[in-house]
């Protein structure tokens, strides 16, 4: 049995290497299939692990607490005009919490930053100091404000990167600098070191942060707070602490258990869950086209080796004539195929992985080449082989010799 | 679809005796297809019945038939039938190829050996294209040799050739008869059936003689005896 296989495989690599340019142009359809599933989901798992890490860097930890959908008199209310947070609340999360490690309120407002002749539209950030341990944030230079300057309400702020290239122009060092947010003066004590473009476009270097008092007092003029953002002490109780969250919040609020809440809860897991999902789509569908090649590679292989039945229908009689079985015939045909389409496979992932690297080289895509990929996609082609390649040698097998041998 | 069963043979009864070089000789139509493809295996007669060594033939499925052909049968077609662009001895090997019973080392071996049976010992790695008709029905006369069939049958075998070549591998069957090779020569042409020890006549799926050929003809001499020519 081994020796019989090993001489139909002796066989059917003497008709590919005979007939290479064909070979190869039946294999095109393979290597081209296999090598865009495996780019394609290469893409789809980078982007997937880059949205994971840009949402873990900004604290994969984080939660923010937000006014949420309420109903006053059947009038639904916008989130941010609400004002159904409260500092108490803040200060109930934080006394009473065991699974927040940080909390800070949180009110922003936008508007000109002015130093001397230079200006810039920024957003001010009211936070206290935890709010960089939330964001996984340093300082490149200075410090930031104390709790104590929180509760003086006092004029300091820590700026952005973009905020400090914008309005010091001349590289002079910001630290000590006053400069004014929409006509209120500001005396810079930190810089913060550079965290770059979010997944969402925007810049997160944009930014001044300043006491909550003071943004509260001086720049909105309003006594409640806009959202407040926290940390779980770990990853893993980022659920807990939801939940944790949410029961504070509705007995501060006073809300009856058929009631809805008027806040509401987002852990960067359920942001992480979302806009995977989406990228999962994207890479479902991409994999969906891909694989389209993969079977249009496959009826190609089905072709030739319809044609190749046809055109060796002489040969076929001539090896019945010297005693070849039916089976020999069958398995000869069918080694071709999966010859051809495991080759073209391999092709195909040595190609895939080419194009990835100069997907992630030249066009600076993240792309992982996960080992799933190249598994499926190169069983895919043996099954395809097999599959596409059965129905021709079947064909083959059932030639009667007499009338294969005297075939024109 | 109006399918018409057609006897090819009718009624015929033949014996073929080992070492017994037979010619069957019949214009189209007249069976000896049909009798060269029962006598080759490749199919069973509708009724009455064909031992092969011994072995009736008419109870085999295809499988059993193929091994047959592969163990008991030499073939030789009018277009000798090998395998473009492969080599002589690779096409000599063929049959063995599917006979597990034999290794790839004793398989060279044996067609090596049928090649130079046949003259063609220097020329074991040619493909078809380097060689002329004669030296590619030899190969073909080689492959049917390798397997040590009980009866090689050969259809037309000098059809293609011209008469000088004719001889020549006329010349060479006479060679392997003496050697003891049963021979089946399928052939419509009278002066190649002067050459064998037998003759058989069909018409219209009967046989109308059978007889001895008692004045047996020398391929070798005729060949002496053609005017002198350049060829090859």
């Amino acid at each position: 049995m081994k020796t019989r296989i090993l001489n139909l495989i002796k066989i059917a690599l003497k008709a590919i290497v005979l007939n290479k340019m064909r070979t190869l142009l039946t294999m095109l359809g393979i290597i081209i299939g296999v090598a865009s599933v495996i780019a394609m989901l290469a893409i789809g798992e980078g982007s997937k692990q880059s949205i994971r890490d840009e949402i873990s860097s900004m604290g994969s930890n984080m939660i923010n607490i937000r006014p949420g959908a309420d109903m006053r008199g059947g009038v639904r209310m916008n989130p941010s005009e609400m004002q159904s947070l409260k500092l108490k609340d803040y200060e109930a999360l934080k006394e009473e919490a065991s699974l927040l490690a940080y909390v800070t309120p949180q009110v922003s407002g936008s508007g000109q930053s002015i130093n001397g002749a230079n200006n810039w539209p920024t957003s001010i950030y009211g936070v206290n100091p935890e709010y960089l341990d939330i964001k996984i944030w340093d300082l490149e230079d200075g410090s930031m404000f104390t709790n104590a300057e929180v509760r003086s309400a006092a004029k300091v702020a820590v700026i952005g990167q973009t905020v400090a290239e914008n309005l010091f122009t001349n590289g002079e060092d910001p630290i000590g600098k006053m400069i004014r947010f929409n006509s209120i003066p500001f005396k810079i004590i930190g810089v913060l070191s550079e965290k770059g473009e979010s997944n969402f476009g925007q810049d997160q270097d944009d930014v001044i942060l300043a006491p909550y008092t003071t943004v509260q007092k001086r720049i909105l003029a309003i006594d409640y707070i806009q959202s407040i953002v926290a940390s779980a002490i770990s990853e893993e109780d980022a659920q807990g602490a939801v939940d944790e969250i949410s029961t504070i919040l509705r007995r501060q609020h006073d809300i009856g258990s058929n009631e809805n809440d008027d806040f509401n809860v987002f852990s960067m897991d359920e942001l992480i869950s979302t806009f995977s999902s989406t990228s999962e789509m994207l890479t479902v569908l991409l994999v969906a086209i891909a694989s389209i090649s993969l079977l249009i590679g496959g009826i190609g292989i089905m072709n030739i080796m319809y044609v190749s039945v046809k055109e060796r229908t002489r040969e076929i009689g001539l090896r019945m004539s010297v005693g070849a079985k039916g089976s020999d015939i069958l398995l000869q045909f069918l080694i071709e195929a999966i010859l051809i389409s495991v080759t073209g496979g391999l092709i195909g992932v040595i190609l895939g992985f080419t194009a990835t690297l100069f997907i992630k080289g030249v066009l600076g895509w993240p792309t992982i080449i996960t080992s799933y990929s190249v598994i499926v996609s190169f069983f895919v082609c043996a099954v395809t082989g097999i599959f596409f390649g059965w129905y021709p040698a079947r064909k083959a097998s059932a030639l009667d010799p007499i009338t294969a041998l005297r075939y024109e | 679809m109006g399918d018409e069963i057609v006897h090819a043979l009718k009624g015929v009864s033949l014996d073929i005796h080992e070492g017994e070089f037979v010619t069957i000789m019949g214009s189209s139509g007249s069976g000896k297809s049909t009798m060269l493809n029962i006598l080759g295996c490749l199919d069973s007669p509708s009724s009455g019945s064909y031992l092969i060594d011994g072995v009736p033939v008419n109870s085999l499925n295809r499988n059993e038939l193929a091994t047959i052909r592969n163990e008991k049968i030499g073939f030789i077609f009018q277009a000798y039938n090998l395998l473009p662009r492969t080599t002589a001895i690779e096409n000599v090997e063929l049959p063995l190829i599917y006979n597990n019973k034999i290794s790839s080392e004793e398989r060279h071996r044996r067609a090596v050996a049928a090649l130079e049976m046949v003259g063609l010992g220097e020329r074991l790695d040619h493909t078809p294209a380097q060689l002329s008709g004669g030296q590619q029905q030899r190969v073909a006369i080689a492959r049917s040799l390798v397997n040590d069939p009980v009866i090689i049958l050969a259809d037309e075998a000098t059809g293609n050739l011209d008469t000088r070549t004719s001889y020549e591998i006329m010349s060479l069957f006479q060679e392997l008869n003496r050697k003891g090779k049963t021979i089946a020569f399928v052939t419509h042409e009278p002066d190649i059936a002067e050459f064998s020890g037998r003759t058989v006549i069909l018409k219209d799926g009967h046989i109308i003689k059978d007889e001895i050929n008692t004045d047996i003809n020398d391929a070798a001499r005729e060949l002496a005896a053609l005017p002198k020519e350049d060829h090859e």
